[in-house]
């Protein structure tokens, strides 16, 4: 072995200056440096006492983290400080290997896999083949089984014909309930506690005057006693529309600030919301409950592939 | 030294050592693994000093104060959506309906011995990793240290970096609390916005339609195993190259492209980088004791038609939300098809774009600068001009971004009309971007042309001679303000430590 392998063998005296610590009064350093490894020490006993007694939260952050910064600034001051300060060199060598290994190297890859694989051309390609089906097969599981695949209408509601409005303790609405100015979310009876009921058909039920109110032409009959119903869920990205701007009578989705004129069948106003949001038709019925004339119109919530 | 060849029947396994036991037992495992050619070389690599080396540190070590506080918080947390009567600690919820994941999340704040402090070391961990990452990369993009032979190790950082993004926004979902809820709602609808498999892709994540009962748990193990073990992989690889191909230096005294100056791994790199790991988690154990992040008793259980006012994600994910809010509302109909521009773009198309330019980048300076030597001493940003004026373009494109997420937060604080606010932003975002860039590559410009900018000027003292004649003479430089670095050494393989001179018999040393 020579010399080169192993790095110099040379020796350092502790006079040689890259020997020195940087600190310029090393003593005064190493005192000052242990008094903070010993506050760190103290800290994390104490964190020990603390954990051990549970005290309050706070006392665990403040015992661990300053126990541990304290140790921290001590080590590193440590190496910073008193250890020898250097300069010291390391030579690099080149990664690129010589021309002859990169030749032997290259020839050892190509030429095997040409000459050995290639030769058998049947085998290389059955192998091939089958690592390819295998490849295939095994995308199966996640379409298959991670979950259904959705059917052609995703967002399809629970809202149907006389299906009636409850609010989310389950009371059904009454025409008598709202005053005008007034706001609820409503689900189809019966599903305000599911997830479909709480995430899909989830609505907000607003009443805007005490007489029939049409919010666009084609929606006379939609709007009985000054109700008018939306789906809750913003066009943009279906976050719950659930802020209600009673003055200007505006919709205001909290996520992106999209609004919707509750007046004009929810047309938004301003914000990222691409479409209104869909109306639900209501009548009320003899015994003056509020009730779906109808599912939406169209489905609810943000765009997709599949909608029209 | 001899030309002696020793065959392998001549080692001497069973000698003493002269280095006692330590000796012995590093013998043993060199009889066994060969470790004393590379071991040495280990412990003699230099890494060189300064400041901005540490922004990567910062990085790795909260990653690891992460994996500690997460296998805490994973020994008392349940990723079920299950609804459970909540009996614990945190007595204004007892007695509701809430989900499991949000009943343990609750329990290990309120009822586990300091499980408060490790939730909000995880968060903060969290927060603080992915933000030196990426001011780590900023660091790696202006000095140029991403240029050949670390094109990989950069493109593997940018891969941690979208990981760790990635993975934040699934923790921070795993509480179920109402914020978090609303973000997931967000996901699946970006999901869903994809042309022609976007549902398929939503569907089978969330295993059915929103909500379903499948997210959590698909989240919990991709946030605790998945991806922590990509990262894990990636991390290391990431060490291994910086070890393979050396650290860069920034040009100096005896700084060449073939040679490391700085500190020799063991023992002052070791106490230095140890000293600062413990740093880091200390920073991070205060922060988690005494610094509030996100109280999701405040928030509360989610339901999803509850919503509640000024809802934000963590700030990592704050660019995207900003441009989810000024993207105008452009969606795509025709042919019985529906395509969610204004969800496509702003969320998928421009982080894409943006990751995407990040990721050639080294690959499109290459060619623009028809350079493809090896390069191992770093650029000073002003050296550079327009390389640092596309970066800070970039950043300054992101970052508007970002502050354009809190929209509805500026107007009610300015008392400025939301619609100006919006406006505003859209504008900016595409504005500042273009000013920075003529800004900042002045700005190298000048500075290339002041050699000693940022340092102290010396003093003129200012004389008068006894001919009436003024002379300006600059003073002697002020101690410390001169570099008096010393021509650097190899790492000697011995220190002659004298032993300390006898002291006198009966003379004390006594401290002041």
């Amino acid at each position: 072995m020579s010399d080169d392998d192993l790095g110099s063998f040379s020796t350092a005296s502790p006079d040689d200056p890259h020997m020195q610590p940087l600190a310029r009064h090393p003593e005064r350093a190493e005192q000052l440096i242990a008094l903070t490894m010993v506050i760190g020490i103290v800290l994390v006993v104490l964190f020990g006492v603390a954990y051990w007694y549970n005290w309050k939260p706070w006392t665990f952050g403040v015992t661990l983290g300053g126990g541990i910064l304290f140790l921290g600034f001590g080590i590193t001051a440590w190496g910073k400080y008193l250890m020898p300060k250097g300069p010291f060199v390391e030579e690099r060598h080149d990664l690129r290997g010589t021309d002859e290994e990169r030749d032997l190297f290259g020839a050892a890859v190509t030429q095997r896999g040409a000459g050995i694989l290639g030769r058998r051309k049947v085998l290389a390609g059955t192998a091939g083949l089958g690592l390819l089906a295998f490849g295939v097969v095994s995308i199966f599981p996640l379409l298959r089984s991670l979950g259904p695949l959705p059917a052609l209408t995703p967002t399809r509601t629970g809202w149907k014909r006389g299906t009636y409005l409850v609010d989310s303790t389950g009371r059904a609405i009454h025409v008598d309930d709202l005053a005008v100015g007034g706001i609820v979310t409503v689900y189809p009876m019966g599903l305000q506690d599911t997830d479909q009921g709480q995430a899909t058909d989830q609505t907000v039920l607003i009443r805007l005057t005490d007489t029939n109110y049409t919010t666009r032409p084609g929606r006379e009959t939609w709007g009985p006693a000054g109700y008018i119903a939306y789906s809750k869920l913003c066009t943009h990205l279906g976050c719950p529309v659930g802020l209600y701007e009673q003055q200007l009578e505006q919709l205001v989705c909290p996520c992106h600030q999209s609004m919707f004129d509750v007046t004009n069948g929810a047309e938004p106003d301003f914000g990222p919301a691409p479409r209104p949001l869909p109306q639900l038709p209501l009548y009320v019925d003899g015994r003056g409950f509020v009730r779906a004339q109808n599912g939406f119109d169209q489905p609810v919530g943000p765009g997709y592939w599949e909608r029209s | 030294m001899s030309t002696t060849i020793n065959g392998p029947s001549s080692s001497k396994q069973s000698e003493e050592s002269p280095y006692g036991p330590v000796g012995k037992v590093l013998n043993e495992l060199d009889d066994r693994l060969g470790i004393a050619k590379g071991g040495r070389g280990l412990v003699d690599k230099i890494f060189p000093d300064h400041w901005s080396f540490m922004l990567g540190e910062i990085a790795l070590y909260s990653f690891v104060v992460l994996i500690a506080t997460g296998i805490f918080l994973t020994l008392y947390y349940v990723p079920s959506q299950a609804l459970v009567t909540y009996h614990g600690a945190y007595t204004p919820l007892r007695g509701q309906q809430v989900s499991q994941a949000y009943a343990t999340s609750i329990d290990l704040s309120f009822g586990v011995r300091a499980g408060l402090l490790m939730r909000q070391m995880h968060h903060w961990a969290c927060d603080i990793f992915i933000g030196a990452m990426v001011i780590h990369m900023a660091r790696v993009f202006f000095t140029g240290a991403f240029r050949k032979p670390r094109e990989l190790n950069y493109t593997i950082g940018i891969t941690m970096l979208i990981l760790g993004i990635l993975n934040g926004f699934l923790g921070y979902s795993l509480p179920d609390d109402l914020v978090s809820g609303t973000g997931i709602r967000i996901a699946f609808s970006i999901l869903e916005s994809i042309p022609v498999v976007g549902t398929y892709l939503a569907y089978l994540l969330f295993g059915g339609p929103f909500p379903g009962t499948a997210i959590l748990p698909r989240f919990y193990i991709i946030h605790v195993l998945l991806i922590p073990l990509i990262l894990i992989g990636m991390v290391t690889a990431h060490l291994f190259l910086l070890v393979r191909q050396k650290h860069t230096q920034f040009p100096g005294k005896g700084r060449t492209e073939h040679n490391v100056v700085g500190a020799p791994m063991v023992p002052i790199f070791a106490a230095k980088a140890t000293g600062f790991f413990f740093m880091v988690a200390g920073a991070i154990a205060l922060l988690g004791g005494l610094a509030q992040i996100n109280p999701i008793w405040q928030f509360g259980y989610y339901r999803a038609s509850n919503i509640s006012y000024a809802v934000q994600p963590d700030w990592y994910m704050g660019f995207l939300d900003g441009a989810l809010r000024i993207w105008p509302s452009w969606e795509w109909t025709g042919f019985g098809h529906t395509i969610p521009l204004e969800v496509f773009i702003p969320a998928l198309i421009v982080p894409g774009i943006v990751f995407t330019l990040c990721a050639l980048w080294p690959t499109i300076e290459a060619k623009y600068t028809k350079d493809t030597a090896v390069h191992n001493l770093l650029d000073r940003p002003r050296d550079r001009p327009k390389r640092t004026a596309a970066g800070a373009a970039i950043f300054a494109f992101v970052f508007m971004l970002f502050v354009a997420s809190s929209t509805d937060v500026l107007a009610n604080f300015s008392h400025i009309s939301l619609n100006v606010v919006l406006w505003a932003m859209r504008v900016l975002v595409i504005v500042v971007p273009l000013i920075t860039f003529p800004i900042v590559y002045k700005i190298c410009v000048e500075l290339q042309g002041v050699p000693g900018a940022g340092k102290r000027k010396r003093a003129n003292i200012v004389s008068r001679s006894e001919t009436g004649e003024y002379l300006a003479i600059p003073a002697e430089q002020r101690p410390g303000d001169g570099h008096h670095e010393l021509d650097a050494e190899t790492v000697p393989s011995y220190i002659d430590f004298q032993d300390e001179e006898p002291q006198d018999p009966g003379t004390r040393r006594v401290s002041r």
